[in-house]
């Protein structure tokens, strides 16, 4: 009986993590090429969910068409972000570049809750939802589904970032800017792919979201979980972002399951300070020694 | 014009406000402050009171923000660690509003002391996180600490009673919360004309080399840190007695963007700035809202819309003024009066 619920725990926490792991991701491809945090990363999720809810629910596209059209949507969305409001902003300091997003994050907010209203919405779910026996234990299969579309979805990602022409100039100037401009990268070219991959993974998880907790305005709350995790695992790792999901989406599940007084809100914060007076470039980020 | 202004003394080469039309802008702004109260009606006074209010907190975060460099999300934390203390000093202790104030603002500067630890091995986007971490949690801690906060229910404070007269109505907490801005701004003001200050701007802009011209860049991020959080508790103390209520929704993370937003559109490092930021915040969901119940009569669909437009048009001008004019309202102020100055010769 108690291996069960652990391995309940374990694989809704599984589950919950990479969707955390699909949001942290984005947010590590902008920090990578840009070294801007982004705060609004939970509204683009927020709006990868409306729109999804709005082609498959509203106007009735089946769901493979409506899917495809969340991901056109929500690339377009990053790169109208990304040419009207950070371009400007290159090379300007951090807490600008900080606020920048929160404005933008109160924006998008205000946009999604004028176009669709404050109340959640009733998803068309597609994926099908339903138990079955897994090791033993009785499992939902979109969570079992969720665990595999993040993980497949996140292997092309790290593939893409080790074999393609822009994952490898995305790396480049993560690395050093003025060496990669030297070497012919057009950064305003990087920087864009990059807010249309974090609008797209957003949009992902935005869509699975939608299909496992539904359409409303709690999702927001997501975009601040990922703190935690893109710190432990790195603000600049790929890898990190996958293993710091899945790491906070087991602790808050076990902490969830096997403690009271939601102690699963605070769990991951408390570990996010630990942490940072650890190891503050996170488990795999890259290591910047500065001495005072 | 101000050509042909020379001081013969250091006294008045070192006074705050040094040019005759500083002072006349000075004195103009203090009658202002008296007058405006015997005009005003009670919807602009509690305006102005919140204004107040934010403009205390907005200063004690401008310390730490624009002129220490060190970014914090954590000012709603800090507002609830002063509302609270204060709060609960006055509700269980019996202890009147005037001293319950200041100890909640030294308890605030303690926590700030250590939120600011830190701050030893983490800067830029690291501390920001970390403070936003510290955010949360002690949202979760008032939240969920039933025997000592009431949870989430409210706290309720007993009126504030100064010689037998309740004070929190808006026109008398009205000079309660003047002379506390003015002494605040003052404070503030002089503080940056001092060694503390110059070592803050110091570690601002380059702390390496503040380091290497001896400034204790520790310790003194800590005193910025307990300054900022002093500031920042009296204006949640204040709050807690002029609202005679303490919730938690008054404290969230919302309030610590609100507050960035404050210093970023007034101007980084200026306390003009701080000033004109929480005015620009605090009246521009007042505007809106007017607005709004205006149009009721031929656009009835306003109103539901109207959260959401508040909301955009906050998030707006973050982007615009952070687009436009980076260096925020005081820069814009700061251009009219150069623009005067000189005129009509302006070279």
């Amino acid at each position: 009986m108690n291996s069960d619920v652990f391995l309940q725990l374990t694989v809704s926490g599984l589950s919950n993590g990479m969707v955390y792991a699909l949001v942290a991701v984005g947010f590590v491809v902008i920090f990578k090429a840009s070294d801007v945090i982004n705060f609004a990363q939970g509204e683009f999720l927020l709006f990868g969910a409306y729109l999804a809810f709005a082609f498959i629910g509203q106007f009735g596209f089946p769901w493979s068409v409506g899917v495809l059209a969340t991901l056109l949507g929500a690339a377009m969305i990053g790169l109208i972000v990304e040419r009207l409001v950070l371009r400007p902003l290159i090379g300007e300091p951090v807490i600008s570049m900080i606020m920048v997003t929160i404005g933008l994050s109160s924006l998008l907010r205000a946009v999604v809750n004028g176009i669709w209203g404050a109340r959640p919405k009733a998803f068309p779910n597609f994926i099908p939802s339903g138990e079955v026996e897994f090791l033993g234990a009785v499992v939902g299969i979109d969570r079992l589904l969720v665990i595999a579309i993040a993980a497949i979805l996140l292997t092309i990602l790290t593939l893409f970032f080790r074999h393609t022409r822009d994952g490898i100039a995305m790396r480049a100037i993560a690395d050093d800017q003025q060496a990669a401009l030297s070497m012919g990268i057009s950064i305003k070219r990087v920087l864009a792919v990059a807010w249309a991959m974090a609008a797209i993974t957003a949009a992902v998880a935005g869509i699975i979201l939608a299909n496992t907790v539904g359409v409303s305005h709690d999702i927001i709350f997501i975009g601040l979980r990922v703190f935690p995790v893109v710190i432990l695992g790195g603000l600049d790792s790929v890898p990190g972002a996958i293993v710091g999901g899945g790491v906070i989406g087991l602790l808050e599940s076990y902490t969830a399951g096997y403690t009271t007084s939601g102690l699963e809100l605070v769990v991951p914060y408390i570990v996010l300070i630990l942490v940072l007076m650890i190891r503050p470039y996170g488990l795999f980020g890259k290591e910047i020694i500065e001495r005072v | 014009m101000e050509s042909g202004i020379f001081f013969s003394d250091y006294r008045s080469d070192m006074a705050l406000r040094r040019m005759p039309l500083q002072k006349v802008r000075t004195g103009l702004l203090l009658v202002g402050l008296v007058v405006f109260p015997l005009l005003a009606n009670p919807y602009w006074l509690n305006l102005a009171n919140q204004i107040a209010i934010a403009t205390i907190g907005a200063i004690g975060l401008n310390i730490l923000v624009g002129y220490t460099g060190q970014i914090s999300l954590g000012q709603g934390a800090f507002m609830a660690v002063g509302a609270y203390g204060s709060g609960l000093l006055t509700v269980r202790l019996d202890v009147p509003f005037y001293l319950s104030i200041p100890a909640a603002a030294v308890i605030t500067a303690v926590a700030g002391l250590v939120v600011g630890l830190p701050s030893l091995r983490l800067k830029g986007l690291y501390l920001a996180v970390a403070t936003l971490a510290a955010q949360q949690i002690v949202e979760f801690v008032v939240t969920h600490w039933d025997g000592l906060t009431g949870g989430t229910e409210a706290l309720v404070v007993p009126a504030p009673e100064l010689f037998g007269a309740r004070m929190n109505t808006d026109g008398r907490f009205y000079w309660i919360l003047v002379v506390v801005a003015l002494a605040v701004a003052l404070f503030a003001a002089n503080l940056f004309r001092s060694r503390v200050g110059r070592a803050w701007v110091a570690i601002r802009d380059q702390d390496i080399a503040a380091s290497a011209i001896g400034v204790n860049v520790f310790g003194y991020k800590l005193l910025a840190f307990a300054t900022s959080s002093f500031l920042v508790g009296l204006s949640g103390a204040l709050l807690a007695h002029y609202r005679s209520i303490v919730t938690w929704e008054r404290f969230t993370i919302e309030v610590s963007i609100s507050y960035l937003a404050m210093i970023i559109i007034g101007g980084l490092g200026t306390i003009s700035g701080s000033f004109f930021g929480a005015t620009l915040i605090v009246l521009l969901p007042a505007m809106i809202n007017t607005l709004g119940r205006s149009l009721q009569d031929t656009a009835p669909w306003a109103a539901t819309v109207l959260p959401y437009v508040q909301q955009g048009v906050f998030g707006l001008v973050i982007i615009l003024f952070l687009v436009l004019e980076p260096e925020g309202l005081a820069k814009l102020w700061r251009n009219v009066k150069d623009y005067f100055r000189v005129w009509p010769f302006s070279y």
